[in-house]
């Protein structure tokens, strides 16, 4: 039993944690690509912007939160998600409209992408240093053990405060979106720029609204990615980097400009990455004495290390373009 | 059909005419540039800034004919060229008894020839549909069949790599000339190239991207945690040079013959891409990135002229990155940076003039030795800043050197966007002729 326990704190808890954060991510890159119609590389610095940002107001009010007993960097996060979005329409503005009004390729979007990433992390460490810092600063880290009522399981699972936040406001964040994509007036002209631009452009809708409210949308989404990982671990500067290959595999393995796929998308990579450095020896070896005699299993039986973990999106970015490009639920852009 | 070839070759020549004004004014700049650089730094410094710009403008050639010539972006040139610094180390460094004396070669070598037949036996089974049995069935034997076997060997393989980390250190080199290591670079960069073209050429452009920052990242994972290959953070010197090294003719000196040898390899690659671009073959690759459709309309093979020439370009960033390490003569796994191996020389490229050979050797010195001279400028700033904000009575953080330093990503980055904004073309933009 303490063995399934294990795993459940090793694989199911973890696995959902990363997957929520990368589903969240995923979202905003899927909706730019399916908008913008390029594939947008500063969207990981974006979220270590939003958690930047509720690292500085954390640290300015550090006791905002305990009077309703919630961490601050909760109470913070809208502000900050406010912030981003901004942010991130400012950056279209800047950089990106002018690129689209020369009519350039898809592709020198990306590399103005990357100029903005640069740009960001610059400023980021430039003010944020480059050590990694917590998001509690005023506040405990609530750790929840939960023992088991079944015979011989004594080891408890072990659920942190923030990552109960994160399963809740990650639920939130899809429901809201699905309403806001299916329900209301503005999501449908989004659907409808998404499949055809010439066509909604035509029918009266305004694109230029449109795209602004992509970015809103993606730069909140981010913000709440950042700010909801660097509250799991802490927040670093350098953030980005690791994030970007498993943000965008989740993305195409979902379908580009699909924002459920890219939900989907994001626990399949976030599930695979645990379970490829899951040791499974682990839970093989209560069953040593039912193997054969020359079947000695080595001690460590996990796919890959943990320092290989960027190995995983990779592999399974690879594997969806050659099998299946168009991803799971059948993107439109490719 | 006869007329028409008339009415435009006159034009031709005019074009190859024109006085080529831009070009003499860029390159005096960068003279005066160096000249300045060696008046203040002195010479040993300054060779060995013309020696690494030299480098990255092999580099820098690498990236322009797969960006310039052929319209595709590669996001991990940093891995490429991690890949060359590895195999040159690997060739040129002594080699260890410690490790050759003893049975663990052989049982290095048993273990991959293990991987081996486990990859035939995996493709066999991928085949198995070729003798009745059903497609689900197939798939999933295969997919049983890859885990298990991977699992064993890769079980074999820590094991045997642990007892080499653990008696001899590294596997150490074969103690072979460093150009070697540098073909070898190449060679092996190109494959990984080809690997990466294959999957992703013939769909959009992004993706190409997404999947070379990936592979980057990777080589580097590996061979920073290889400690029983390269030794990973503990780093690998001195690399051999295939000149007079400093101990024997001094720094000056020595660096200035090792600059001639790269001279030489920058005047042979940029006079073979120089006759490529203007052969039939360098049109048609232009042709595909000017107008995809209608080439292939003419029946031009798109995806394997793609295949080649980013196959091309990653052999080009191997060869360059094996120059670049065996002149640092330190091999570390961990000095390979995504901002001063893969922006860096993109900006050498868009800033010079891609598509351009000549743009993108005046964009490689030109931006190096901005960004050399820009370290101890940012410093300075930052001192000037501290100074300002003292008298004012901030309080100021300590690693203030570190974050000076982190500036100059900002800088590059925007660099890029405005290049990109003002001068998509570069300084030296590439020359087309007008064909009527």
């Amino acid at each position: 039993m303490n063995e399934l326990v294990f795993f459940i704190n090793n694989v199911v808890i973890a696995g959902s944690v990363t997957g929520s954060i990368y589903a969240i991510g995923a979202i905003g890159v899927t909706l730019i690509f399916s908008i913008m119609r390029f594939a947008h590389f500063a969207h990981a610095d974006m979220m270590t912007f939003g958690a930047f940002m509720v690292l500085l107001l954390t640290t300015a009010f550090p006791a905002a939160g305990t009077a309703i007993g919630v961490p601050t960097a909760l109470i913070m996060l809208p502000l900050a998600m406010v912030l981003t979005a901004l942010l991130a329409v400012g950056i279209d503005k800047a950089f990106y409209k002018p690129l689209r009004a020369f009519g350039v390729k898809p592709i020198v979007m990306v590399i103005g992408s990357l100029g903005v990433t640069l740009m960001l992390q610059g400023l980021i460490r430039l003010f944020a240093g480059t050590g990694g810092q917590s998001l509690y600063v005023g506040d405990r880290k609530e750790i929840f053990r939960l023992g088991l009522p079944f015979e011989g399981a004594r080891a408890p699972i072990v659920v942190t405060e923030p990552q109960l936040y994160l399963f809740v406001i990650t639920i939130a964040c899809v429901v809201a979106l699905a309403l806001f994509l299916n329900r209301s007036r503005l999501g449908k002209a989004m659907r409808a720029m998404s499949d055809n631009p010439e066509l909604a452009q035509a029918s009266g809708i305004n694109t230029n609204t449109i795209v602004a409210v992509t970015w809103v949308i993606a730069g909140g989404l981010a913000a709440i990615a950042g700010t909801l990982l660097s509250l799991d671990v802490t927040f670093k500067p350098d953030l980005s980097f690791f994030l970007l290959l498993p943000i965008f595999a989740a993305a195409i393995v979902g379908g580009v400009g699909h924002p459920y796929g890219a939900i989907a998308g994001g626990f399949v990579v976030g599930f695979a990455e645990t379970l490829a450095v899951f040791n499974w020896n682990v839970l093989l070896r209560p069953f040593q004495e039912s193997f054969p005699a020359w079947l000695e299993l080595p001690s460590n039986l996990a796919f890959v290390g943990t320092e290989y973990k960027i190995v995983v999106p990779f592999f399974i970015l690879v594997a969806i373009l050659v099998w299946r490009p168009t991803g799971l639920f059948k993107g439109k852009v490719i | 059909m006869n007329d028409k070839t008339a009415s435009y070759t006159p034009r031709d020549t005019t074009v190859a005419r024109r006085f080529p004004l831009r070009e003499v004014v860029l390159f005096a700049a960068l003279l005066v540039a160096v000249l300045g650089v060696y008046a203040l730094m002195g010479a040993a410094y300054s060779t060995r800034m013309l020696v690494e710009a030299a480098c990255y403008a092999i580099l820098a050639l690498g990236l322009t004919i797969q960006w310039g010539y052929a319209g595709q972006f590669n996001a991990g040139v940093m891995g490429f060229v991690a890949l060359g610094g590895f195999s040159a180390m690997l060739f040129s460094v002594p080699v260890n008894d410690a490790f050759w004396g003893t049975e663990l070669p052989g049982e290095l070598g048993r273990v991959l020839l293990y991987g081996l037949a486990a990859i035939v036996v995996v493709i066999g089974a991928t085949r198995l549909d070729r003798f009745g049995v059903p497609k689900l069935l197939r798939t999933l034997i295969a997919v049983i069949l890859a885990v298990v076997l991977y699992l064993i060997v890769i079980s074999m393989l820590r094991e045997v790599t642990g007892e080499i980390q653990s008696r001899a250190g590294f596997v150490g080199g074969f103690g072979l000339p460093p150009w070697v290591g540098w073909i070898v670079g190449g060679a092996l960069a190109g494959g990984v190239g080809y690997f990466i073209g294959h999957i992703c050429l013939g769909l959009r452009s992004d993706y190409l991207a997404i999947a070379t920052l990936g592979i980057a990242e990777i080589i580097k994972a590996f061979l920073k945690n290889s400690d029983w290959l390269t030794r990973g953070t503990a780093t690998v010197s001195p690399l051999p040079w295939p000149t007079p090294g400093p101990s024997e003719l001094g720094f000056t000196l020595s660096r200035a013959i090792y600059l001639s040898l790269t001279a030489v390899i920058i005047a042979v690659i940029f006079f073979l891409l120089h006759r490529a671009y203007h052969a039939p073959w360098g049109r048609m690759i232009r042709a595909i990135r000017d107008n995809e459709v209608s080439a292939a309309a003419m029946g031009k093979d798109i995806n394997k002229r793609r295949l080649e020439i980013f196959v091309l370009g990653c052999i080009l960033m191997g060869l360059g990155g094996g120059v670049l390490g065996t002149f640092n003569s330190l091999f570390d796994p961990q000095g390979y940076l995504p901002l001063n191996h893969t922006f860096l020389v993109l900006v050498m490229v868009i800033l010079g003039g891609p598509g351009n050979n000549l743009g993108t050797i005046f964009g490689a010195v030109a931006v190096y030795i901005i960004w050399i001279m820009s370290e101890p400028l940012a410093l300075y700033v930052m001192q000037l800043v501290a100074t300002l904000g003292e008298s004012a009575g901030w309080t100021l953080p300590s690693n203030l050197d570190s974050r000076a330093l982190q500036a100059r990503v900002l800088v590059i980055g925007m660099l890029i966007t405005v290049v990109l904004r003002f001068a998509p073309k570069g300084l030296l933009p590439e020359n087309i002729k007008a064909h009527g």
